[in-house]
């Protein structure tokens, strides 16, 4: 299996990154490589074999069903980067010019 | 202050005769780290102002005389978060983050009165082996400052080698502090998954990311360790399982453990210098009364590829919150909310980050799920088994932490595979939950060889009692590096 420039861009897309011409490239020739090293895997017979995606012990963890106290708001926005009458502020959502 | 002379017992020693206090420690320790880290650039911030006032706090109360960490100044990992303290993980994304509470271990460091000196060094978002992918420095090893110091935790295990503190925290996902650790010639510590609170890790892949501590010696790690340990609420897969008491039991005799050494930790790839010095090791243990059988790990040969898809995927899920909006990092003159994510994201990581992330994107995505994702997450299940089996019919297993020494400055930042390659002896531990640790084991051309000790899961105690016996039979771990200069 290898892959394409085309899917490494709509890969880029997926995860909200934009890359240059160049970049592209680059990471296309890794990736594919990084890819043609996970390959390997395909000669292990993993018939019925489970799958692994944790390894801890600890099963549901539950606690009492009661309100807490939670963080302050405005500490919380000590990191924003931008906020107004807390409210966090964004560029616009709606593109207006494209209304019909 | 002068760490290479001193270490946590002796330290202890002149905070309890008040021949000094922590507050002096504290002070001596940043005039050390100013002169030493010009050379390193092991750190990323001081921590100056409020260190000096924990200090005066600590010496306010006296110094318990049962507590050994009481007022000793410890370095800590950017990816660890600390309150009002700027934490980065060493990426553009977190550059002016401020966090509003402290990580677990920093608060369990706190009830043990240790003192947060400064924030090390490290592979952005911890994702490196050499901590080169740092966006702010290149930190240099210690031994030779051409040389990096690996990673990512790179600026923990040289701010300990080079003498600069006593003891300092990193995370381990696939042998960020094992090998670092090994290529520094000190101890690194990834225990168990689960034994550590992840609360306040800045999480790179969460089923395999673990904090642990660096010192010099086995006991101390192991003393520094005792602290950080233990069940939190705020991290439900952090185990309630009873934390022992990791220094009991180092009295140096290890007569009759049962210790295998895997045939593929000894095999193609490993370096002919660091095969030497593990095999010289297993003749130690074995003049210490232990036994020695060579054992297979078939599946271990799998677990670089295993690793790099499951922990991709991992991360490119958690990523995901750094979308320029709430905190971190927001590209300017954007447009619209879309602009913002792409942008903030684009100009925020860099290369190795982007490329991870969309290395687990690829992974999970429709069509290549079930080849990619499904058949890792299957043959991790294989790696698992392979452990399993040799513990039954073991105490420890033993091998090299990594297949060579710390390599130059630039050789392999620009062939990822290569890179990966180097954690082809650590990954397994992390697939598999155990714990592992790095003690110095020799030499190779005057750097440091890392012997690797894997122990049952929540078992620390037998892999320190291991590595402490190891330490008290040798000599590594009085060597230390003639700052700057070619050992």
């Amino acid at each position: 299996m290898s892959i394409s420039k085309e899917e490494v861009k709509h890969v880029s897309e997926l995860a909200k990154l934009e890359l240059s011409d160049t970049e592209l490239d680059v990471f296309t020739s890794q990736l594919d490589d990084i890819i043609g090293m996970a390959e390997q895997l395909s000669e292990v017979d993993t018939t019925d074999v489970p799958v692994t995606t944790h390894i801890t012990d600890v099963m549901n963890v539950m606690r009492e069903d009661v309100a807490e106290k939670g963080m302050d708001r405005d500490l919380l926005f000590k990191n924003a980067p931008d906020s107004e009458n807390g409210l966090i502020k964004v560029p616009a959502i709606i593109d207006e010019s494209e209304e019909a | 202050m002068d760490y290479f002379k001193q270490d946590l017992s002796s330290l202890h020693d002149s905070l309890v005769n008040k021949e000094m206090s922590s507050e002096e420690l504290t002070k001596a320790t940043f005039a050390e780290i100013k002169a030493r880290d010009l050379k390193i650039s092991a750190f990323l911030a001081m921590n100056e102002e409020m260190a000096i006032n924990q200090a005066k706090a600590v010496d306010a109360t006296g110094i318990d005389a049962n507590n050994v960490l009481a007022g000793i100044p410890i370095a800590v990992k950017d990816n660890i978060v600390t309150k009002d303290l700027t934490t980065t993980a060493a990426s553009k994304m977190l550059e002016n983050f401020n966090p509003i509470y402290d990580a677990t271990v920093i608060e369990k460091m706190r009830q043990a009165q240790m003192v947060t000196i400064g924030k090390t060094n490290m592979d952005e978002f911890a994702m490196g082996g050499s901590t080169e992918t740092s966006a702010f420095k290149t930190t240099k090893n210690p031994w030779d400052t051409t040389k990096v110091p690996g990673g990512s935790s790179g600026g923990s295990a040289a701010a300990v080698a080079a003498g600069e503190v006593v003891a300092a925290l990193g995370s381990d996902t696939g042998g960020s502090i094992r090998q670092p650790a090994s290529f520094n010639g000190v101890v690194g510590t990834k225990p168990t998954y689960g034994r550590v609170s992840r609360y306040g890790l800045i999480a790179f892949a969460s089923s395999l990311d673990q904090i642990g501590p660096f010192t010099r010696g086995v006991k101390d790690n192991a003393a520094v360790l005792n602290a950080i340990s233990g069940n939190d609420s705020h991290d439900s897969t952090s185990s309630a399982q009873a934390v022992p008491d990791f220094t009991a039991g180092l009295t140096g005799d290890i007569k009759g453990m049962k210790i295998a050494l895997p045939k593929e930790y000894l095999g193609e790839g490993v370096d002919a210098d660091v095969k030497e010095a593990i095999q010289k090791a297993v003749k130690t243990f074995e003049e210490l009364g232990a036994t020695v059988d060579e054992v297979s790990l078939p599946n271990s040969k799998y677990g670089v590829p295993v690793y790099y898809i499951l922990a991709s995927s991992e991360a490119s899920s958690n990523l995901q919150r750094f979308d320029g909006i709430r905190y971190g990092f927001r590209a300017q003159d954007v447009k619209s909310l879309e602009d913002v994510y792409v942008r903030s994201r684009s100009e925020g990581f860099g290369d190795e980050v982007k490329r991870r992330i969309m290395l687990g994107t690829f992974s999970l995505s429709a069509g290549t799920y079930d080849v990619f994702f499904k058949k890792a997450a299957q043959v991790r299940t294989l790696i698992c088994n392979d452990f399993r089996n040799v513990f039954n019919d073991y105490d420890l297993i033993i091998g090299p932490t990594a297949p060579n020494t710390a390599f130059n400055i630039g050789d392999k930042i620009e062939d990822p595979i290569t890179m990966y390659m180097n954690d082809i002896l650590t990954i397994p531990v992390n697939l598999a939950g155990l714990p592992g640790m790095s003690v110095p084991a020799g030499f190779s051309k005057g750097l440091p060889v890392g012997l690797q000790l894997i122990a049952k899961s929540f078992d620390e105690a037998t892999m320190y009692r291991a590595g402490y016996a190891f330490e008290q039979a040798t000599d590594f771990h009085k060597e230390v590096p003639t700052l700057g200069g070619q050992n």
